[in-house]
């Protein structure tokens, strides 16, 4: 992706700002311009094109999934490399696997389960293990020390 | 943490933002005219909602790839259980750690125990921050191992029905 060669000066202060709290008021934007010394509507034309390219994958509230009630876990398989895409394709095909990542480690294969009741996670777990009988590694958070994207553009 | 349980108008307010908000001058009335509440109430809701943790942030999710950060490792640790609160505390406060948690071991296979997700533009940057959570750890650590993402096979989100 080239899209960091592409990024003027504004875009990155723009990106830098809104990492942090969006204000909950009134005309959000001017607030967020007055304080980039831009005005409000290249604040709106800018987020609109860095969301068009990809730079941003999404701009508004990031809401917590336990809190709104649901349930959410990492799990980790040991998949046989013969097997990989089949099985990626049966955790895929859950609706409620959210993130699948292949990681370079006899435990190579790690997806996020988010439910809409935290009852429903070992169901999903179990759906798993029977299409591809394999076992699922249930490692939900016991504490949570930090979360927070801080990637400085 | 007491936070106010959700009702049938905070869960439509989140079935209507969690896709993002409108780049509008007025976006939460935005919010406001869809779920059919004045633009106040939406904006009470909203910072209720941010106080309590049900909203970690509102703003922009950039796509680390797109941002130059290519090296992705999760390194997983096996601290002591009575010393991981301290630990996971000093971890997660390292700007170059993006998530910090204590999860379950699997033993035998698995005694990793603190999980820290680690971010940089390529491995040699990436390398160089697990080194300094190896000396921030010192003999805290009784094993570590970091893993790297070769593929992304799935990512949608969150979503929540309405």
């Amino acid at each position: 992706m080239n899209a960091e060669s592409n990024l003027d000066a504004a875009d990155r202060a723009l990106i830098n700002h809104l990492q942090g709290g969006f204000p909950i008021v009134e005309e959000p934007f001017a607030e967020v311009a007055k304080h980039l010394d831009m005005d409000e509507e290249e604040v709106t034309r800018r987020l609109s094109d860095l969301l068009a390219r990809g730079v941003l994958t999404r701009f508004g509230p990031m809401y917590h999934a336990e809190r709104l009630g649901g349930g959410l876990t990492l799990a980790a398989m040991k998949v046989p490399d013969d097997d990989f895409d089949a099985v990626a394709e049966a955790v895929n095909a859950q609706p409620e696997v959210a993130h699948n990542y292949a990681r370079d480690h006899a435990f190579n294969m790690w997806f996020v389960i988010a439910t809409e009741t935290p009852e429903r996670i070992a169901g999903v777990i179990a759906e798993i293990e029977t299409a591809t009988g394999l076992t699922v590694h249930d490692m939900p958070k016991r504490r949570e020390f930090f979360v927070g994207l801080r990637f400085e553009a | 943490m007491n936070a106010t349980p959700l009702d049938a108008m905070d869960r439509r307010i989140v079935v209507a933002t969690q896709g993002g908000l409108e780049l509008v001058s007025r976006p939460y009335a935005a919010v406001a005219r869809h779920v059919g509440i004045p633009e106040a109430e939406v904006i009470k809701r909203l910072k209720r909602m941010l106080a309590d943790g049900v909203i970690r942030r509102i703003g922009a999710v950039p796509n680390h790839y797109a941002l130059g950060y290519r090296a992705n490792a999760m390194t997983v640790w096996d601290v002591a259980d009575e010393r991981i609160e301290a630990l996971g505390t000093k971890v997660g406060a390292l700007d170059f750690v993006s998530h910090c948690y204590h999860r379950p071991r699997h033993l035998p296979e698995w005694p990793y125990n603190l999980f820290a997700m680690v971010h940089g533009r390529d491995r040699p940057v990436v390398e160089r921050h697990i080194d300094a959570l190896t000396r921030l750890l010192g003999m805290d650590a009784l094993g570590h191992q970091v893993l790297y993402s070769t593929r992304i096979l799935k990512k949608t989100g969150l979503r929540l029905v309405a």
